[in-house]
């Protein structure tokens, strides 16, 4: 339930040539956006395994942002469009695993797109604030026996 | 010298491993020669109590199959543990949860309103469905209590050692057993199967070009394998690029991709999300509409890339809403 | 309040199935259940799955016949896409099903059933084993029951993949064929099955038929039902475990029923127990009518006698006649006694063999032609075998792209489950009398459970050491006063 109080938390994997220098931008030119979100630096989008995106939604997160180069700009040329088919792939299976598809969210933001930066993260943090917490770790030890 | 003393032990299984116990039984001569089975529930009469009675570390190795289902099993191999020296998970549903893991992509609920009142020949205008505890003319009888959830051995108890496979080929029994006997034993917690993917032995593997890549996933419904080529470059999702070898490609021999039944390869969190990552990687899409057909031509990737690992998965079942399941 | 006697057959606390016997005052059997405290919920967690991938699925509902579950999610799968595979693939799907029928009904016969015969119902516990049948015919029977089963299941393992949990059956078709070499070396199997089938009848002659006491076991009404039948016969009513129609014959033997596959639902119902996770077909236009046998219940039995029953007779001329021979014996047909499976499954094992020997030597089985793609759009398929223990009914739903909606299933021990039920409860209700219950007489009541073979037992008595069972008597407090165990 979308709970007014709720202040979903959010982890960013980002591209260090572009989306991270992109978020760096927006701080510096005190854009406003919501603090929701925690930034982790990888080299290239196609870095993110899927795996860190599970661990992630598992540990805590209410949502997982990726974040890379425009298709096109990658800086290891192909990166990004790994990111782009693992993708979708990764949001089907997590329907099948009852995790809404809108919490986990690839974007392409240059270094300069600092603007871009803060609307991508206002938006997403109002998404996962109309879909509510996650709160994997207790939903799933309610639907496992305990031992 | 006396024998070591060996217990057999089944959860919620199909019987398959018991069946290649008795495949490899067939020459239990020499096995009795060898060890003393002090425990095998479908073939010899031991109970609980005669358990209870052996000391601490008296029995030399448990071997258990089938997946944990119910609290009677857990009792069970919890007391073998405390008596075993070593327990050895055996087949994929100790090993992994196996297909009946399946069930944690659902819930019990469902599980008995499908069974007991909507299947299309039920007739059940009462709406009776299996009790813990029920009268008959006066007669109470009991039935087990399901878990909500489906679990691999070592979720319940310390394992030792694991012999995949769907169930394990009696080869690696085989193997297993002298291993255990002559005390020529891995570090504890391996997987008695070989370390490299299933693709390094496959006879396939020839036709798996090194820049693979898969325009869209092909189903096996509507389409034939190629005998000679390796699935993947076919086009049909195979799990060999993720999965233990040591299976003597049987799948691969009957023309059809590996379902991933041994396991993944060492040092692997998570199974599915490893072939996810390994094969989408391989996708030949290169805009956003692209790579979602790519990824729809993989239909029911859960039932594919954790068809018998779902327990022991990151995710380890469904997310459902509270009160759904109990 | 009455005595209670439990009997676990599988010394499974969970089980597969459990005996519970309720005694009166005068310590008579007022009633006996066989329960089922089994639930894998197969229905559901293959909900949302390509229905294709069924047959590797199903298989692991039991590992003791899985080439059953896959053949019958095969049919299933090629009438969900409205697909006929080409004769050869027909043919090597047969082949491999035989072959599975072959060795299945060995087992049975030598390692689980047999030993009651073989060596004696009321013998020691400690020689009414596979080690008891060796003592009697000697070892080196027991080595060809051992490398006969071998044999067939290479057959199974090469063609399949996989003996336990086969692979090859696709909608349409097979994923692949045999080779001329291949046929050559099955062929050799096939002929030796056929050898080994006689020589078990000869067997069975000579050591049960010519001992008065066994035959007047196998008549003794304690082990009759008059309850309806049901099996797969082909187009000449002749026994066939792969295809064809179902048909269904009264307690008197008449035809009641002869539907296609895809009609089962206007035939069939379920009813469901609170104390039973299995649940009991019955025929639909004769209704449930509790746990009864005689012309009115609906009731019926499947598995080899029932199979034998329905059918006017045997396909291959060497298991034709052992048909007749068996009803000669039995006094004409329908037999109703549940002891004479044992020997209805050794005529099935010898057609079998001989029709293993038939497709080997069709030419058409060596054709490549193994496959017809299915093109049209998936909706709703039912698919039904002859398995080892009785008919399997697989039925599934799904959407135009094959993804699996709803599943019904319907195995031979449902089937059974009611009939297996009674004939216990007769069983028990014959051999305790006055409280006095003692090894042989529980054996009896067991060997009643046993004559269907139900799945899960199966492995039972395939190694040294005994059939465990055990059987408690309480009192009225629950303190257990008497404790039987073999
Ligand atoms: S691992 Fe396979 S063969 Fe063994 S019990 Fe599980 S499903 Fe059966
Ligand atoms: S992907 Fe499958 S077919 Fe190809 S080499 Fe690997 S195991 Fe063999
Ligand atoms: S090919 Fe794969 S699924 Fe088949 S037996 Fe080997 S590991 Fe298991
Ligand atoms: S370097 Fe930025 S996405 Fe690859």
């Amino acid at each position: 339930m979308a709970n007014e109080q709720f202040e979903p938390r959010i982890v960013g994997f980002l591209c260090r040539w572009c989306s991270y220098t992109g978020a760096d931008l927006a701080g510096t030119s005190r854009m406003q956006y919501p603090a929701n979100l925690a930034a982790i630096r990888v080299m290239c989008s196609g870095r993110v395994d899927p795996t860190f995106v599970v661990k992630a939604l598992k540990d805590g997160a209410d949502g997982v942002l990726i974040a890379g180069c425009h298709p096109g700009d990658c800086h290891y040329s192909e990166g990004n469009y790994k990111a782009m088919r693992r993708y979708p792939m990764l949001l089907n299976l997590l329907d099948q695993f009852g995790i809404e598809c809108g919490r986990v969210r690839l974007e392409w933001i240059s270094a300069s797109e600092g603007e871009r930066f803060a609307e991508v993260v206002t938006e997403f943090t109002e998404q996962l604030k109309a879909l509510g917490p996650l709160n994997w770790q207790e939903s799933i030890s309610a639907l496992c026996t305990g031992t | 010298m006396a024998k070591p003393k060996v217990a057999f032990y089944w959860c919620a299984s199909c019987g398959g491993c018991e069946e290649t116990i008795v495949d490899l039984a067939e020459d239990i001569l020499k096995v009795v020669e060898a060890v003393d089975i002090v425990l095998w529930p479908v073939a010899l009469d031991f109970k609980l109590k005669d358990v209870k009675a052996w000391k601490p570390g008296e029995v030399a190795v448990a071997f258990i199959n089938g997946a944990v289902r119910l609290s009677e099993q857990e009792e069970w191999v919890k007391l073998l543990r405390e008596k075993c020296s070593l327990v050895v998970a055996f087949g994929s549903c100790a090993h992994l949860g196996g297909i009946p893991g399946l069930a944690n992509a659902t819930t019990r609920d469902e599980i008995i309103a499908n069974k007991y009142l909507r299947a299309p020949t039920v007739n059940n205008p009462e709406g009776t469905v299996p009790q813990e505890k029920s009268k008959v003319n006066g007669f109470e009888l009991e039935l087990p209590n399901f878990w909500k959830d489906v679990k691999a051995l070592d979720e319940v108890i310390d394992v030792d050692y694991y012999l995949p496979g769907c169930p394990p080929p009696f080869e690696t029994v085989a193997t297993a057993v002298n291993a255990i006997l002559e005390n020529k034993l891995p570090p504890k917690g391996s997987v008695i199967a070989p370390e490299k993917a299933l693709c390094e032995t496959c006879p396939r593997n020839e036709s798996k070009p090194d820049d693979l890549t898969i325009t869209s996933f092909k189903r096996l419904a509507t389409s034939t394998p190629d005998p000679e080529k390796c699935f993947l470059a076919d086009g049909f999702l195979c799990m060999g690029p993720a999965t233990r070898g040591g299976c003597g490609e049987r799948c691969i021999n009957g023309n059809m991709p590996c379902r991933g039944c041994f396991g993944p390869t060492p040092d692997v969190l998570d199974a599915g999300l490893k072939m996810l990552s390994a094969v989408a990687s391989r996708g030949a899409a290169d805009t956003e509409q692209a790579s979602q057909d790519f990824a729809d031509s993989l239909v029911d990737p859960l039932g594919t890339l954790y068809r018998f690992s779902l327990p022991v998965s990151m995710l380890r079942r469904r997310l459902v809403p509270t009160g759904d399941n109990q | 309040m009455s005595k209670r006697i439990t009997i676990n057959p599988i010394t499974r606390l969970e089980g597969h199935g459990k005996i519970e016997i309720f005694l009166d005052d005068a310590g008579d059997v007022e009633r006996a259940f066989l329960q089922i405290p089994e639930l894998r919920g197969f229905e559901t967690f293959c909900l949302g799955r390509p229905a294709e991938e069924m047959a590797r699925i199903t298989p692991r509902i039991c590992g003791v016949c899985p080439t059953a579950h896959h053949i019958a999610s095969t049919k299933c799968l090629d009438d969900l896409w409205h697909v006929d595979p080409p004769p050869t693939a027909k043919k090597l799907r047969e082949l491999v099903y035989s072959a599975f029928m072959c060795e299945d009904h060995f087992l049975h016969f030598y390692f689980l059933g047999g030993p009651d015969f073989v060596v004696g119902p009321t013998a020691p516990a400690t020689e009414r084993n596979i080690l008891g049948v060796i003592a009697k015919v000697g070892l080196d029977i027991a080595g060809q029951v051992i490398a006969m089963r071998r044999k067939c299941r290479e057959l199974i393992e090469t063609m399949a993949g996989k003996v336990i949990h086969p692979v090859f059956g696709l909608p349409g078709g097979v994923s692949k064929g045999i080779t001329e070499e291949q046929r050559l070396e099955f062929l050799k199997t096939a002929e030796t099955a056929v050898e080994f089938a006689q020589f078990s009848l000869n067997l069975f002659n000579d050591v049960v038929l010519k001992n008065d006491d066994y035959v007047k076991l196998i008549l003794d009404d304690a082990y009759a039902h008059r309850t309806n039948y049901m099996g797969l016969v082909d187009e000449n009513n002749k026994v066939n475990f792969y295809d064809g129609h179902v048909r269904v014959v009264g307690p008197d033997g008449d035809e009641f029923a002869r539907f296609a596959p895809r009609d089962y639902t206007d035939h069939f119902a379920e009813h469901v127990e609170p104390w039973s996770y299995v649940t009991f077909p019955y025929l639909k236009s004769k209704g449930w009518k509790g746990f009864v046998d005689g012309p009115d219940s609906g009731v019926v039995r499947a598995a080899p006698l029932a199979r034998c029953n329905v059918a006017d007779g045997m396909a291959t001329p060497l298991a034709q006649a052992a048909y007749e021979k068996m009803y000669e014996t039995l006094g004409g047909k329908p037999a109703h006694a549940t002891l004479a499976f044992h020997w209805a499954r050794l005529v099935e094992a010898l057609y079998a063999a001989e029709r293993m020997k038939e497709l080997l030597e069709d030419p058409e089985i060596t054709g490549t032609d193994i496959r017809t793609e299915p093109t049209r759009t998936p909706d709703e398929g039912i698919g039904i075998v002859e398995a080892p223990r009785g008919t399997l009914v697989h039925h599934y739903f799904t959407d135009d792209n094959g993804v699996l909606t709803k599943v019904n299933l319907i195995v031979a021990t449902n089937f059974n489950a009611a009939p297996i039920a009674m004939s216990v409860e007769k069983a028990a209700k014959g051999m305790i009398k006055g409280g006095k219950v003692n090894d042989g007489l529980l054996n009896m009541v067991e060997m009643a459970f046993r004559a269907y073979d139900p799945c899960h037992a199966c492995a039972t008595h395939s190694l040294p050491g005994q059939m465990p069972l055990v059987a408690r008597v309480y009192d009225s407090t629950g303190k257990t006063i008497k404790e039987l165990r073999r």
